[in-house]
């Protein structure tokens, strides 16, 4: 008799991909938070586009994907905090700007490549499946990073991002901080590249903390919801993706948005179906 | 030349009033906690303060008023270590702005939160206490007692857990003096404080903080409201980009100070200010009259 749950288990590939979407899950919903209080929801679209051009140069190199892909991701990011903090552009134009130029490097650097043999689809939309075990250390160890600094340094992130001013002015190294959370963006977007791929994974990171905000105005529940969400959804997409036959990466969020979508509608907080107009 | 509060030497007509002859309190001056000789600071090209000259003395409630765009905000920043001056000495606390974070607490306008955040009034006042914790340290025993303590003096003790953004304007105000409190600071920087908060909420706060400069404090806050700068703050500075006048409020908060201030916007009717909206009268640049009195930073 089939049983859907525990057959796939049977194949070491799919073990591997649960293992990572979940790893995955939980660290893009830790930074998701700390993204969408911040208001850089777009930050994470332009930094993955930017890791593109590092992936393909890691490949020219013959160098780890995760290296070149660290690099551009970081830089970028960087870059976009220097550029924006010298006030004569705004954020989001500075983003518009880098994210496309970025992405454009990548496209043409790979267009360079004569006899390539991968896949141009498999960057842009992942590839979990495809996931080795030198992959899943590699991605355990980078997503233990960015949890282990986030886990030392989340009272200074939550202060400087609730009030800047203040934070700054009570000696707390506020540009330093910002610096700081842009790297572990561009970290998180690389552990989450192969698993979903450049333009799916600010999905990864902004809809679990998304859901979460309906649900909360707590900041220890938002992240733990964030994380529930960004654990189970993954899984529940693999699962999907692989007795309908879909791609991996887009069924995750697309079961990532279905939660936002329902818990919108008919959340217990802020639903639309609530019968008081209003949450207090 | 310079001249601070206390060497102030004040027309005759206007010395009769209850506070202490400058000539006396100067003997008792303690070392100012914060000084600013000559400083220019501002955004882009547009200086927002021009040869700002003042000194801030501890144990003192001093209130910064002046209109909009008059610099109290700027002022208040380059004091926190926010705004770099483009010229100019700023010590606050026997250092260079910023040095000495840890003994200030700044509270910024209200326009500049965001209240949609998920912090409870518990959480916002216990953020006081992090600088001095720094990274890896969880709150411990002593931190939760400064910040209930803080909460229970600015009468927020039953709002422990209610997010931030539901709380009315008075209350934020409230939890933010909380958690200024709960830092223990030797010096105050307010920015309009009791700017939109009901009368009671305004004399609790004021009481607070008149209670921090007894104890040696530094008070610094922004206000527009002239009434209460003249009836609960000692000194008064009057900005309109250079120092107008500054000194003791019963002195510094005349006529033709406010005149000055306002550049004739203002019509005062015995203890009452009110601004105008059309200056009929408005002959001259804020500011910019040579006048008698001596508090008047020379432009060099």
């Amino acid at each position: 008799m089939l049983d859907p749950i525990v057959d796939p288990l049977a194949y070491a590939f799919f073990v591997r991909a649960l293992a990572a979407a979940a790893i995955v899950g939980v660290v893009c919903s830790v930074v998701g938070c700390y993204m969408v209080l911040r208001g850089l929801a777009f930050m994470g679209d332009a930094i993955s586009h930017a890791a593109f051009p590092g992936v393909v140069a890691a490949y020219l190199l013959k160098v780890p994907f995760y290296l070149g892909a660290v690099v551009a991701a970081v830089g970028t990011a960087l870059l976009i905090g220097r550029i924006s903090r010298r006030g004569n552009l705004r954020g989001d134009t500075v983003i518009g700007v880098l994210f496309a130029g970025m992405f454009a490097l990548g496209v043409f650097m790979f267009s360079t490549i004569r006899n390539y043999v991968g896949d141009l689809f498999g960057f842009l939309f992942g590839e979990i499946l495809a996931i080795s075990t030198a992959d899943l250390v590699a991605l355990s160890v980078l997503g233990a990073i960015v949890l282990a600094i986030v886990a030392l340094l989340w009272k200074e992130l939550l202060y400087a991002t609730f009030d800047p001013l203040g934070a700054a002015a009570s000696g707390l190294r506020v540009g330093l901080l910002d610096d700081l959370f842009l790297a572990l963006i561009a970290l998180t977007i690389v552990v989450s590249l192969q698993a979903v791929g450049i333009i799916l994974v600010v999905a990864m990171l902004v809809t679990p903390a998304a859901t979460a905000q309906l649900l909360t105005q707590r900041f220890g529940r938002l992240i733990a919801i964030a994380v529930a969400i960004g654990i189970a959804c993954p899984i529940a997409g693999l699962y999907l993706s692989f007795w309908l036959d879909t791609a991996s990466g887009a069924t995750i969020v697309l079961v990532e948005t279905a939660v936002f979508l329902a818990i919108l509608v008919a959340g217990p907080r802020t639903g639309w179906l609530r019968p008081r107009a209003r949450a207090g | 030349m310079l001249h601070r509060p206390g060497r102030l030497t004040y027309p005759s007509a206007m010395t009769s009033i209850e506070s202490p002859a400058p000539r006396a309190a100067d003997q008792a001056v303690p070392s100012p906690s914060v000084r600013l000789t000559d400083v220019t600071a501002g955004y882009a090209d547009r200086p927002a303060i021009s040869d700002v000259s003042l000194d801030f003395r501890p144990g003192r409630l001093t209130a910064v008023f002046g209109p909009n765009g008059g610099g109290k905000s700027t002022l208040l920043k380059v004091i926190a270590g926010l705004l770099r001056p483009w010229s100019g000495e700023v010590a606050v606390l026997g250092a260079p702005p910023g040095e000495a974070a840890h003994r200030v607490a700044y509270v910024p306008q209200a326009e500049s939160v965001d209240w949609g955040f998920p912090v409870s009034a518990w959480d916002v006042a216990m953020m006081g206490r992090y600088p001095a914790l720094g990274p890896l340290r969880r709150p411990r025993t002593e931190d939760r007692d400064a910040v209930a303590a803080a909460l229970e003096q600015v009468g927020m003790a039953a709002h422990l857990r209610t997010q931030i953004g539901s709380l009315s304007g008075g209350q934020r105000r409230r939890v933010f003096l909380a958690r200024a409190l709960a830092a223990t600071p030797d010096l105050y920087l307010l920015d309009e404080p009791v700017t939109g908060v009901d009368i009671t909420t305004q004399e609790d706060l004021l009481d607070l903080l008149e209670a921090e400069t007894r104890r040696g404090r530094t008070v610094i806050a922004t206000t527009h409201d002239l009434a209460c700068a003249a009836s609960r703050f000692q000194d008064v500075v009057a900005l309109n980009r250079i120092v107008v006048a500054n000194g003791p409020s019963s002195l510094v908060l005349d006529q033709d100070v406010l005149r000055r201030t306002y550049g004739g916007h203002l019509l005062v009717l015995g203890e009452q200010a009110i601004l105008l909206d059309d200056a009929h009268h408005h002959d001259q640049p804020p500011g910019a009259e040579v006048h008698h009195h001596d508090d008047v930073p020379e432009r060099r």
